[in-house]
């Protein structure tokens, strides 16, 4: 018998054997437990069917599709300044970081660059819409264990970030303000010192959380060695954003294959957390929205002068091309495939959305966590149920 | 086969100096897969400093991502997908005011046009994998044969492919052979159909008007020579 084929047999018996555990010491009989789909802890209607033996899930089969809403087929009969009000709905709570992969793959089809202040902008809302979306999860995932207070805190304290948009984009959730070589609008008076004094509210929000959630003793307990994502899982499963970075992958969107955005003139910092459990997801958001905050105040020193809109035709009409763009957007990679037939309107968009993959991976990370950690998992896989549907 | 770089002529022209002529990775990522797949490596095309697509055979859709795995470090799965190449005989030209102007026969079937690396058949996959270390990602297509369209299952060495191929059987109704769980992803179980097929109606757009037609609407006195709205009936008005 060849070594390796000795390894997976010991492994296989090895598995046998702890399920038998379970069935004979326990002599309990299955159950299925049916959590959502409107369930707390599923931020809006995933359904998950778990099967359970006594307090152990032996299998998960997330059901989705309650809130499908074909946006891959709508975007074929809609002109591509029109797609942009549909895609503000996939990630609702990041709406602006929606928009530019697919402005992006638009404009290297047409083969234009948005002025540097454009982009400049452009980088200061995505990240903006990152702290507002990250924000959330912060306080979110105390609720998910037990802990009310800080979703208070989280609300409070995003509410200055949401301002702040609006203040530009008219919009506090569905922006719905970049455009194909530039932006609809300059920056209003005063909003430069005004954001100043947000990301300063901010930076004591994630302090607080810090003490108040991070460094607590009964979340720590909760969520330490729960859920653990090993990096080549996470990998194979297409993990993304803070999730793989949790998983001691050391791999940035933003720093590694930026395009159209101005992060490679920043100075900022990825961070990585080896453990892949859910406190390191957890934390390493925490880090993300400091190193977020630090981000947009070096972006409103910097900001050029000029025009925020290139010269561009009054009608899109999009040369005939491929082009695909991906983004590290607050819940990780996000991209379009844009297929253009030299058309008004996109001949085929796939949409990758980050939510998808890093569900994905659920039936496999639940197997054999019990009840309660279910839901410290989902809550720290941090999911927005638009950017899992579509 | 004939090198994979025969393609390549398509290239834009990107007016920015900086930007590399030449990809000296992504040439040699193409060289690579050549080697391993031999003439199921269809063709390629590498748009210097931006992205890399490869085309292989049917046959080889498995044996693809298990070099690309295993020898190419693209270890992260990205996403999958396909594209239908038969466009809609139901219209989709935002002049129209209906989708298609009368309940006659569909119109008849246009020629199929691919995109980027060329094709052969109605529906091609798409799927794009990822080098997490080296920073490179790679589309790969294959074009499907047969009705209902099949591939072999890329589960067995990307399980993240598994919803995405629930997601392309449901949206596409392409048979994928040998995954585990073929059932529903979004749609209710006894829905009929694949919606994101060409040929499947957007029913909405058959019942009403979509309202937003009015934003590609010619403003009054509006030349439409300088705008390439292609509505040829207007022409004679210069």
């Amino acid at each position: 018998m060849t070594a390796p084929t000795q390894t997976r047999q010991m492994a296989y018996i090895a598995g046998q054997a702890s399920d038998a555990r379970v069935n004979v010491e326990l002599e309990t009989e299955g159950m299925t437990l049916n959590i959502g789909p409107q369930h707390p802890a599923t931020h809006g209607t995933l359904r998950i069917i778990v099967r359970l033996d006594g307090e152990r899930v032996i299998s998960a089969e997330p059901v989705m599709g309650y809130m499908h809403r074909g946006y891959e087929k709508l975007t074929e009969v809609r002109t591509y300044p029109q797609v942009t009000t549909l895609i503000n709905r996939i990630d609702w709570l990041g709406s602006f970081a929606n928009e530019v992969p697919f402005i992006l793959a638009a404009e290297r089809l047409m083969e234009i660059e948005a002025p540097p202040r454009a982009q400049w902008i452009r980088t200061a809302l995505f990240e903006l819409s990152r702290i507002a979306n990250v924000v959330l999860f912060l306080g979110d995932m105390g609720v998910q264990l037990g802990a009310i207070t800080p979703v208070f805190y989280a609300f409070r304290d995003r509410e200055f970030v949401l301002n702040q948009i609006e203040a530009v984009t008219g919009g506090r959730f569905h922006p719905n303000f970049d455009r194909i070589g530039g932006l609809k609008d300059d920056l209003p008076k005063g909003w430069v010192d005004e954001t100043r004094g947000a990301l300063g509210r901010i930076r004591s929000f994630c302090d607080e959380m810090e003490n108040l959630v991070s460094g607590n003793e009964i979340f720590q307990a909760r969520t330490r060695s729960i859920g653990v994502i090993p990096a080549d899982m996470g990998l194979a499963y297409g993990l993304s954003g803070a999730n793989i970075r949790a998983s001691g992958v050391d791999w940035d969107l933003r720093r590694d294959g930026g395009v159209g955005l101005v992060h490679d003139q920043l100075d900022w910092k990825v961070w990585t957390h080896p453990d892949g459990d859910s406190f390191a997801r957890y934390w390493v958001r925490l880090q993300e929205v400091r190193e977020a905050c630090g981000m947009v105040e070096q972006i409103l020193d910097g900001i050029p002068s000029g025009p925020v809109m290139a010269k561009v035709p009054r009608i899109f009409k999009v040369p005939a091309g491929e082009a695909y763009v991906e983004t590290e957007n607050p819940l990780g990679i996000m991209g379009y495939y844009v297929v253009s037939k030299g058309d008004l309107v996109p001949y085929r968009v796939k949409i990758r959305s980050a939510s998808f993959n890093n569900v994905s991976i659920t039936p496999w990370v639940l197997r054999g966590v019990y009840v309660p950690d279910v839901i410290s998992i989902l809550a720290s896989l941090y999911f927005i149920l638009g950017d899992i549907d579509r | 086969m004939s090198s994979p770089d025969t393609t390549t002529d398509e290239v834009h022209e990107t007016d920015d100096a900086a930007e590399p002529a030449v990809d000296d990775t992504r040439d040699a990522l193409v060289a690579s897969l050549a080697d391993a797949l031999g003439d199921a490596l269809v063709s390629s095309e590498v748009q210097p400093g931006v992205d890399v697509w490869v085309r292989v055979d049917a046959g080889a859709w498995v044996e693809t991502a298990q070099t690309l795995q295993g020898h190419c470090g693209m270890v992260y799965f990205n996403f999958l997908s396909a594209i239908d190449w038969q466009p809609s005989p139901f219209g989709r030209d935002m002049d129209a005011v209906i989708d298609r102007e009368d309940d006659g026969e569909p119109a008849a079937p246009a020629d199929l046009e691919w995109g980027i690396t060329g094709g052969e058949q109605r529906f091609q996959l798409l799927a794009r994998v990822h080098d997490p270390i080296g920073h490179l990602g790679v589309h790969v297509k294959c074009d499907l044969e047969g009705d209902p369209p099949e591939a072999d299952t890329w589960t067995v060495v990307y399980p993240g492919a598994d919803w995405h191929e629930r997601e392309a059987w449901e949206m596409f109704g392409i048979n994928f052979r040998g995954h585990p769980n073929l059932v529903h992803l979004y749609l209710p179980s006894e829905f009929e159909g694949h919606p994101l097929r060409k040929d499947y109606p957007l029913l909405a757009r058959r019942v009403k008007p979509w309202p937003g037609i009015v934003d590609v609407e010619l403003m009054p006195g509006q030349d439409d020579a300088d705008d390439e709205a292609d509505d040829g009936e207007d022409a004679d008005d210069s």
